[in-house]
């Protein structure tokens, strides 16, 4: 045969010529999953608009915004932050998946680089939440949500968004790998909907038991969700001492996150074969 | 000669299981070899250390002259793997597989796309090749697998159980396929716990147990290990049992095996032609009808239980002459 064997980089710079190539390819095979499925990524992309719809309209009427103001325009960064949750469950299923099938199994034997499996996927799911929140914002705005913030603050209430939804891709390939399998994604949405809820963005911390109160404004969820409030000038930030450091909170949570679910990811990853 | 695997004392220890317990192979370059025993005897376990996946407690392995320890990444140039699950991604297209295996193999885009094509061809795939693999059947899966562990050439081919799984005829079709890769030179290190898939494509075959090799050979001498051939006897009548089991023992070397329930009676044998004759003669003199009567050489299944004293594992096919087991570790 003639397929010749390319040399195996020695260099730094070829390394990294390689590992960039290897993401971009797996990459690429989650983008053209949306081509195969465009139905699978419609229904992920407008599950959240149908939840604006049912909170904005059915049930928030009977939601009182502290310091009064629109509901719509409260309930809008909670549901940007409930998106970014969501995505666990997309990663979790992917990563899951994979090593289930043995696709990991069969990345891990081939002369690519390591680390493009992880980088790979997480440019994929990064790409799919930015999608996500694009379509969120186009439905806040029909719903009558604005940013309120100047251009600066606006984008970086996006960037907290992005940075949460980052430390959920930790805990999502985490899951995914102890999981070994997508059946349990079941336990994860269980897992993920308590999360979504115990927090701020559907409804006002004040309206629950105090105890409950305070576990929910603890909730990585809420302090990104009050700052990035605070950040498009929505109503409804409250002032407990979270609520008044949520900026720095909404990058210190997800700082957390990662920094427990990076190296747990990383080691499962290299211990896959248990 | 020149070896394209070797294992010495390879050893792997999951909490108080011993996956290998000094696990020793040596392959020679351009064959097939076979790594049979049953499930939980360690065969993943020594292909996943040999494939870089897997580090060994202990011990050392080389595979195409490169420690896997040390020197992984050129390792993973010179393998294919081809495990227990099609390893294949079920939502994109036949092509669009091998094409994504042979990037990550950096062949490069016009280069990955030609290979596949290729490959599609030689593994008669090229009409599915537009088709996502989630709708391919059982045995295309396999033969897609295997082309996506082929994109390179690669010096050894691991197969993890190639066919668990697959019906007969798309059991078949893989076998085929291993052959005509055989023919271009690539070693094979096959794992499978059907001993009739050993038998058809593996030149020599280690048995293996409880992590370690408990017996090298070719099919044939490990048949011979158990001594001799065997006459498999099936009546048309059940009463007959005891008058040819009597038959038979005149020239059997040792108490045949009889089962009622098929109405067989096995015993071994050691001159073939001449016991099969006698048989006739002795069957005919008793004027018993039998229905079938056969000289064969042992299969590996009898081998195995000779080897280890347990019989195959539940997933193997049910085979016609099961029920001789008994017979022949009486033989043994």
């Amino acid at each position: 045969m003639t397929t010749p064997v390319p040399p195996i980089p020695r260099t730094p710079a070829a390394r990294l010529r390689w590992a960039l190539a290897d993401g971009w390819t797996v990459t690429r095979r989650d983008l053209t999953h949306w081509r195969h499925r465009p139905g699978d990524v419609a229904v992920a992309l407008l599950f959240p608009v149908l939840m604006v719809l049912m909170f904005g309209y059915l049930l928030g009427g009977g939601i009182a915004v502290p310091g009064g103001g629109d509901y719509r325009e409260f309930l809008m960064p909670g549901m940007f932050a409930m998106t970014m949750l969501f995505g666990i469950e997309t990663t979790f299923a992917a990563v899951a998946t994979d090593a289930a099938r043995g696709v990991t199994d069969r990345f891990r034997s081939l002369p690519m680089a390591p680390s493009a499996v992880v980088t790979g996927r997480a440019t994929a799911d990064m790409t799919h939440s930015t999608l996500g929140l694009a379509v969120m914002i186009g439905c806040g705005l029909a719903v009558g949500w604005r940013s309120h913030g100047d251009a600066g603050d606006t984008l970086l209430a996006i960037a907290l968004l992005l940075l949460l939804r980052l430390a959920f891709l930790w805990i999502g390939i985490y899951l995914g790998l102890l999981a070994r399998g997508p059946e349990s994604l079941a336990a994860v949405q269980i897992l993920v909907w308590p999360v979504g809820f115990l927090s701020n963005a559907f409804v006002p911390t004040a309206t629950m038991p105090a105890w409950l109160g305070t576990l929910a404004e603890w909730n990585p969820l809420s302090s990104t969700v009050t700052a990035v409030r605070a950040l498009f000038g929505n109503p409804g930030t409250g002032d407990s001492w979270i609520a008044q450091h949520a900026l720095p909170m909404a990058v210190a949570w997800p700082a957390l996150l990662i920094a427990i679910f990076f190296p747990l990811s990383v080691r499962c990853y290299r211990r896959l074969d248990r | 000669m020149t070896f394209a695997v070797v294992a010495e004392e390879l050893r792997k220890r999951y909490g108080d299981t011993e996956a290998l317990a000094g696990f020793d192979l040596t392959v020679p370059e351009g064959t097939v070899h076979g790594l049979l025993g049953p499930n939980g005897a360690g065969k993943s376990t020594a292909v996943r250390i040999l494939t870089t996946l897997l580090r060994a407690d202990s011990g050392r392995a080389e595979v195409a002259g490169l420690d896997v320890a040390t020197r992984g990444p050129e390792v993973r140039h010179r393998i294919g793997l081809v495990g227990q699950n099609a390893a294949l991604d079920e939502i994109l297209n036949g092509r669009q597989n091998l094409e994504m295996f042979g990037r990550l193999h950096h062949l490069g885009a016009r280069q990955a796309r030609a290979r596949a094509a290729d490959l599609l061809e030689q593994f008669a795939l090229t009409d599915a090749e537009n088709k996502p693999v989630g709708q391919y059947s059982g045995g295309m899966r396999r033969r897609l697998d295997l082309a996506a562990g082929m994109i390179l050439m690669p010096a050894v081919l691991f197969l993890d159980e190639p066919t668990t799984g697959l019906d007969p005829r798309a059991r078949a079709e893989v076998w085929e396929s291993v052959r005509a890769l055989v023919t271009t030179g690539t070693t094979v290190l096959l794992t499978t716990q059907y001993l009739e898939e050993a038998d058809q494509l593996a030149g020599r075959v280690s048995v293996i147990d409880s992590g370690r090799t408990i017996a090298n050979g070719t099919p044939d001498e490990l048949k011979g290990m158990i001594g001799g051939d065997r006459i498999d006897l099936t009546l048309r009548d059940p009463r007959d049992m005891p008058a040819a089991a009597a038959a038979l023992a005149r020239v059997s070397t040792a108490e045949p095996h009889l089962d009622p329930d098929t109405r067989r009676i096995s015993a071994p044998v050691r001159q073939r032609i001449t016991a099969l004759t006698e048989v006739v003669r002795a069957l005919n003199e008793a004027a018993v009808t039998a229905e079938d009567i056969a000289v064969r050489r042992p299969t590996l299944d009898e081998v195995f239980l000779h080897l280890t004293g347990t019989a195959g594992t539940p997933q193997n096919p049910p085979r016609p002459d099961h029920h001789s087991h008994n017979g022949t570790e009486e033989a043994a």
